[in-house]
C-alpha cells in the first residue's frame, strides 16, 4: 500500500447559494503566518461581482419579506452551525497566527454576535420606529425598511469575527449583500460561507468573493444596482474619495466605521442595523 | 407518416446542431463590436405586449418606449416594431405616426390558432384594416402533428392572401413540435406557402425560442434561399431576456445566413424585457459602470 495523498481543499467563492470559481480562471496565492504557501484563492473580477449583485438582487425580495421572527431563527441557526465547525475554524485561524485560545475566543465572539443580532431582528423596528406628533388630523408614523443590496469591504485583519460582525447586522435588517473577504486571509471567510450554506440562509442573501481589493473597489462603489456600501478599515484618502464619488452616481448610502478591535463593545450595536435601513413616514388621515 | 410527398423530411443531426450552437456561443464580442451588436440588436426588437390586461395607456407607453428607448441618450436607435393584439393596432398606429416603426399584430386566433379558418381570416383582415404592417399568425400544430401538412400549407396560404401588402410572420410554436425534423419541416411548409418571416414561438408556451431550434430554422431559410432566391426573415421569440443571449443569436445569423440578414428587415427579436437589458448594457459600455433597472423605464 502506498501512502495516502492528502486531499487539498479548493477554496472557491460563494454566489447565489453555490460555490463557483472566478469566471476569469485567475487565482492568487494565500500564505500562512510563516510565509509558507497555504492555498490558491479565486482572484475575482468585476464580472464575478456583477453576477453576485444579480444574485443578491434576486434574493432581496424573498429575504426582506421573511418575517422578522424567521430572520432571527435563521441567524441563530448560523450560530448553531458555526459551533459544529469549531475545529475547522480553529485550524484555519491557527494557520494565520492565532493561538488555540485566541482562535476559540474569536469563534465564541462570532457565534455570540450572531445570537446578538438574531435577537435584534424583531426589536429594532420597535426601538427605532416612531409615532410622530403632528398638528393636524393625521396619524403620523415612521417605519424602517431595508435599504436593498449592500456591498461590503470586509475587515482585512479580522477574517472571521470581523466578517461576521459586518454581515450579521446587514442581513438581520432584511438586506442582502456582496462581501469582499479579507484579501490576505480569505480562507476562514470562505469556510464561513460553507456555514451559511448549511444554515437555512437562502442562496444569494450573502455572497462572498475573494480577490485583490484594489481591483474591486471601483466596481463595489459604482454599480448602479447596489444601494449601499460599507467599509470598516482605515483607507487612504484617494480610495475614500473614489468610493464617495462613484457612490454618489446613484446616491448609495456610504457607511464608514472605523473599527480596529472587533471585541470592543461598540463594535456591535442595533445602530449598525439601522445604518442599512430607510425610514418611511406615513401620514394617515384620522377623524375626530 | 408523410401523406404528401411534396414535403420532404430533412434529417437533422441533433448532436451536431447543439454542438455547433455551443461552439458559436464561445465567440467573444467585445468593446466597439459589442456596442455595435447591442445597438443592432435593439433595432431588431419587436417590442411586445400580449396580455389580456393590455390597455390603451399601456400600448401608448410602449410606443413611446419604441420611439425613444432611453430619452437621456438620443443616439440610441428605435426598435423595429411594436407587436400588439388586433384591437390595439389602431392605438399603436396612431402613436407611431410619422416614425419608421412598424405595427405588428398577432392575428388568426392567437395564441392557440384553434378557430375555424374563415374566422382566422376575418381576424387577420381586421388587423390589416386597422393598419397593421405585419401580421404574426400561428399554425395549427394539432394538424401538423397528425401529418396534415396540406392543411397547414393551405391555412398559411389563405392567411397570406388575407394579409395583402402586410408582411406575414408564421409562428411554428416549436415548443409543441417535439423534434428538430418537425421544426425543419414546418419551416419548409411555411416558406413554400408564402411566409415573409418564420418565427419560433408565441411566448405562451415553454420552451419558447432556443438557439438550436433557431439554427435549424436558419438553415431551412438558407436552403430555401439557394432553391428559390427568396430571402425569408427569422424571428426568435420568447425567453430571450439578456443582451448576451441576443448577441449569441446574432452570431448564429451571421454564421448561417451572412451579413445580408443582419438587419431588421430580415431578423427580429420578439421580446419585451430584452430591450431594457440591451439598454443597460449599452449604457454600461458608455459609462463603464454596471447599471441597475431602477434607472430604466419599467415596460
Amino acid at each position: 500500500m502506498s501512502d495516502r495523498i492528502e486531499v487539498q481543499k479548493t477554496y472557491k467563492t460563494y454566489v447565489g447559494g453555490s460555490f463557483p470559481r472566478s469566471e476569469s480562471g485567475h487565482y492568487y496565492k494565500v500564505f500562512d503566518s510563516e510565509g509558507d504557501f497555504l492555498a490558491n484563492a479565486c482572484r475575482c473580477t468585476r464580472k464575478d461581482f456583477r453576477d453576485a449583485v444579480l444574485a443578491a438582487r434576486a434574493a432581496f425580495k424573498g429575504w426582506s419579506s421573511r418575517t422578522s421572527y424567521n430572520k432571527g431563527q435563521i441567524l441563530y441557526r448560523i450560530g448553531e452551525m458555526m459551533e459544529n465547525r469549531r475545529d475547522q475554524f480553529v485550524k484555519e485561524l491557527g494557520q494565520i497566527g492565532f493561538t488555540k485560545e485566541e482562535a476559540n475566543a474569536d469563534i465564541n465572539a462570532s457565534i455570540d454576535r450572531l445570537i446578538y443580532y438574531a435577537g435584534w431582528t424583531d426589536k429594532y423596528q420597535q426601538v427605532f420606529g416612531s409615532v410622530n406628533p403632528v398638528a393636524s388630523a393625521h396619524f403620523n408614523f415612521s417605519i424602517l425598511e431595508p435599504t436593498g443590496v449592500v456591498s461590503v469591504l470586509a475587515p482585512e485583519n479580522s477574517p472571521l469575527l470581523g466578517l461576521v460582525s459586518v454581515i450579521a447586522p446587514i442581513i438581520a435588517g432584511g438586506n442582502t449583500c456582496v462581501v469582499h473577504a479579507s484579501e490576505q486571509y480569505p480562507l476562514p471567510s470562505i469556510s464561513f460561507a460553507e456555514v451559511l450554506n448549511s444554515s437555512d440562509v437562502p442562496g444569494g442573501v450573502v455572497n462572498i468573493l475573494t480577490g485583490i481589493r484594489s481591483e474591486l473597489v471601483e466596481h463595489f462603489s459604482s454599480h448602479m444596482d447596489v444601494n449601499s456600501i460599507l467599509y470598516t478599515d482605515k483607507l487612504d484618502k484617494e480610495t475614500k474619495i473614489k468610493i464617495d464619488e462613484l457612490s454618489s452616481n446613484n446616491i448609495k448610502r456610504v457607511v464608514k466605521k472605523n473599527i480596529s478591535d472587533w471585541y470592543e463593545t461598540d463594535s456591535a450595536s442595533p445602530y449598525f442595523v439601522v445604518d442599512f435601513q430607510e425610514t418611511k413616514t406615513t401620514w394617515h388621515p384620522v377623524g375626530f | 407518416m408523410i401523406q404528401n410527398n411534396k414535403f420532404e423530411v430533412v434529417p437533422i443531426d441533433r448532436v451536431a446542431v447543439e454542438e455547433r450552437v455551443g461552439r458559436l456561443n464561445k465567440r467573444s464580442i467585445k468593446k466597439e463590436s459589442k456596442v455595435q451588436a447591442l445597438k443592432l440588436a435593439l433595432s431588431m426588437v419587436d417590442l411586445t405586449t400580449l396580455e389580456g390586461k393590455d390597455s390603451e395607456g399601456k400600448v401608448r407607453q410602449l410606443c413611446q418606449k419604441a420611439k425613444s428607448p432611453h430619452p437621456s441618450m438620443p443616439d440610441i436607435p428605435s426598435v423595429a416594431a411594436v407587436c400588439v393584439y388586433p384591437n390595439m393596432v389602431r392605438i399603436a398606429k396612431e402613436s407611431l405616426r410619422g416614425t419608421k416603426i412598424n405595427v405588428a399584430s398577432v392575428a388568426s386566433a392567437f395564441p392557440s390558432g384553434m378557430a375555424p379558418l374563415p374566422i382566422r381570416i376575418e381576424d387577420t383582415k381586421y388587423a390589416v384594416e386597422e393598419g397593421a404592417d405585419e401580421v404574426d399568425m400561428v399554425i395549427t400544430r394539432g394538424a401538423f402533428l397528425e401529418g396534415e401538412y396540406n392543411f397547414v400549407f393551405d391555412e398559411i396560404a389563405a392567411i397570406k392572401e388575407a394579409c395583402g401588402d402586410a408582411h406575414l410572420k408564421v409562428i411554428l410554436e416549436t415548443g409543441e413540435l417535439h423534434t428538430y425534423e418537425n421544426v425543419r419541416l414546418a419551416s419548409d411548409i411555411a416558406m413554400e406557402a408564402g411566409a415573409d418571416f418564420i418565427k419560433t414561438s408565441t411566448g405562451k408556451i415553454s420552451p419558447a425560442a432556443t438557439q438550436p431550434v433557431t439554427l435549424v430554422m436558419l438553415e431551412a431559410i438558407r436552403d430555401f434561399y439557394y432553391k428559390t432566391d427568396k430571402m425569408v426573415g427569422m424571428k426568435p421569440a420568447g425567453g430571450i431576456r439578456t443582451a448576451k443571449q441576443a448577441i449569441q443569436y446574432l452570431v448564429l445569423v451571421k454564421e448561417t445566413l451572412g451579413a445580408a440578414w443582419l438587419n431588421n428587415e430580415y431578423f427580429r427579436f420578439g421580446a419585451s424585457s430584452l430591450a431594457n437589458d440591451l439598454l443597460m448594457q449599452i449604457v454600461k459600455q458608455q459609462t463603464g459602470h454596471y447599471q441597475g433597472p431602477d434607472y430604466f423605464s419599467i415596460d
